[in-house]
């Protein structure tokens, strides 16, 4: 079934009796090529992008729970490549590319909106900071334009430019950034490797992963045992978990991050924002919410709920620089599973184990990556040798202290992103 | 989230400053080599459900507990001074 404006039009007309379901529902099969564990965004880009770009369809993505039911429909749907380090940089920049032909290429609404990000600052210091970083954005083929006060004013003139402690000094505006509809990025990628044979099997939980002489042969799971020639983890907060299963700690440990949406309001915010004496950032959804978020809880959870520090501390920061948002009423907030790293970048790599892969590691950022993070996945399931993009995700930079990726500059330490 | 500092009392969690998970009082020799290095700094079991982990009381009695909770409940199941864990030889 093809999306089109003409399909529109004509179910509109006949009831919407016409539509069908957007994948099937198979059962699993005893044995595939690939068994991808995790059925989140990057788990179905990855299989995706196998299909498409790969010519590899035997291939079947694991998802304990439903399509959709993880952190990605669970994030503040924000998508941006303004990278600083090496690594981030280029990866970033080719997951926006990604973005930008996404809704082609699946022939899926994704709401795909590139209405631009602005990161504040309010010092010289920042402002200095944020130069450098823009130039090195746009040292990689990005966009990235340093705002004064005046510039960000003519944008968004809502801000409390004065106050007292914060004044805002100027912004880093990077017009290609923007959000996307989070669900619909998981359905449509679904929707394009079921079309092209992959098999979506969810309420299927791998419960083992079968290892003889350092060779994956298969997973367990709560519907049997299925072979594979090749299994790959994709599945955040659970990495931990999951690698257990194949004798394997990683240098990740999981966190909660919450993020909150108001009542629908009309339309008031156009871009995404974000504080920079602050951890806070906002966008309005075409629903009407405004959505926004702050930093992770700082302890280690799988609570999928966070405590009211963090949520005091997100309602002062937007009050903060946007005091007119104070009367809206939040609707919801809720909480995702973040896999920390300790330089705060993510790992898309080989194990030590021959046929097993390993993606995780995306801290607070993984949407953004969706369509970077599968194509790259892929190519290393496929060919086995990473993706031009992504050759610095390695898993061996925190034991070797080679090419660690610490964006923030905090030290790669386990409590320090 | 409250912990029962051992010392103050029971206090918010605002109070204390999170470290991570208590294998940091197993400092390895330092010519372990880089594996257990590598185990020790960075490698975690990172479970869900019950862990130990060394908190700091930073606006309290400045002790670095070591505190066990649910990761999965945030129930905080109690809380000892990191001192006498590592005087006891965990």
């Amino acid at each position: 079934m093809r999306f089109s404006g003409l399909r529109v039009l004509k179910e509109g007309l006949f009831g919407n009796k016409g539509w069908t379901p957007h994948w099937r529902d198979p059962e699993p099969n005893p044995e595939y090529d690939v068994v991808i564990i995790g059925g989140g965004g990057h788990g179905l880009s990855t299989a995706y992008y196998l299909a498409a770009e790969y010519g590899l369809s035997n291939v079947a993505v694991l998802e304990k729970g439903y399509i959709g039911g993880g952190n990605v429909g669970r994030n503040t749907t924000i998508v941006r490549a303004n990278y600083f380090l090496q690594g981030n940089s280029e990866f970033y920049s080719h997951s926006m590319k990604l973005w930008e032909g996404l809704e082609q290429e699946l022939n899926y609404n994704v709401m795909f909106s590139q209405r631009g990000v602005i990161n504040l600052f309010h010092s010289d210091g920042q402002r200095d900071a944020f130069a450098r970083r823009g130039n090195a954005m746009i040292n990689q083929g990005d966009d990235a334009i340093l705002l004064d006060r005046e510039g960000v004013r003519t944008l968004v003139p809502y801000l409390d430019f004065d106050n007292v402690r914060f004044p805002v000094y100027g912004g880093l505006y990077h017009p290609r950034g923007g959000t996307a509809r989070h669900d619909a990025v998981a359905w449509g990628y679904a929707r394009g490797a079921d079309q092209r044979g992959v098999h979506l099997i969810q309420n299927c939980e791998v419960t083992g992963i079968d290892i003889e002489g350092g060779t994956v042969r298969g997973v367990q799971t709560s519907r049997g045992a299925i072979r594979a020639k090749k299994v790959a983890m994709v599945v955040a907060g659970r990495s931990g978990q999951v690698a257990a299963m194949a004798g394997m700690r990683l240098p990740v440990e999981s966190h909660v991050l919450q993020a909150f949406v108001t009542e629908g309001l009309k339309p008031v915010i156009d871009h995404v924002l974000s504080f920079g004496m602050g951890h806070f950032y906002i966008s309005q959804s075409d629903k009407g919410g405004l959505v926004f978020g702050g930093d992770i809880d700082m302890y280690a959870s799988y609570a999928a709920r966070g405590n009211l520090p963090i949520v005091e501390h997100v309602m002062e920061a937007g009050m903060t620089l946007m005091p007119m948002i104070g009367k809206a009423r939040v609707l919801r907030s809720w909480g995702g599973i973040m896999d920390m790293t300790p330089d705060g970048s993510p790992y898309i790599d080989k194990t030590g184990i021959d046929g097993l892969y390993v993606n995780c590691g995306w801290n607070y950022g993984g949407f953004k990556a969706v369509p970077g993070s599968g194509n790259c996945f892929a190519h290393l399931i496929a060919t086995d040798r990473p993706h031009g993009a992504a050759t610095r995700f390695r898993l061996d930079r925190m034991r070797t202290g080679v090419g660690i990726i610490d964006e923030e500059g905090t030290g790669a330490q386990h409590n320090l992103h | 989230m409250r912990i029962t500092c051992p010392i103050c009392g029971e206090r918010d969690r605002r109070e204390f400053y999170y470290k991570g998970a208590a294998v940091a009082l197993a400092r390895p020799d330092p010519d372990a080599g880089p594996e257990v290095w590598d185990e020790y700094l960075h490698l975690r079991a990172n479970p869900a459900g019950e862990t130990r982990e060394l908190w700091y009381h930073e606006a309290g009695c400045s002790a670095w507990l070591v505190v066990t909770r649910n990761t999965v409940t945030h129930a905080v199941l109690g809380a000892e001074l990191a001192a006498s864990v590592k005087g006891a030889g965990a």
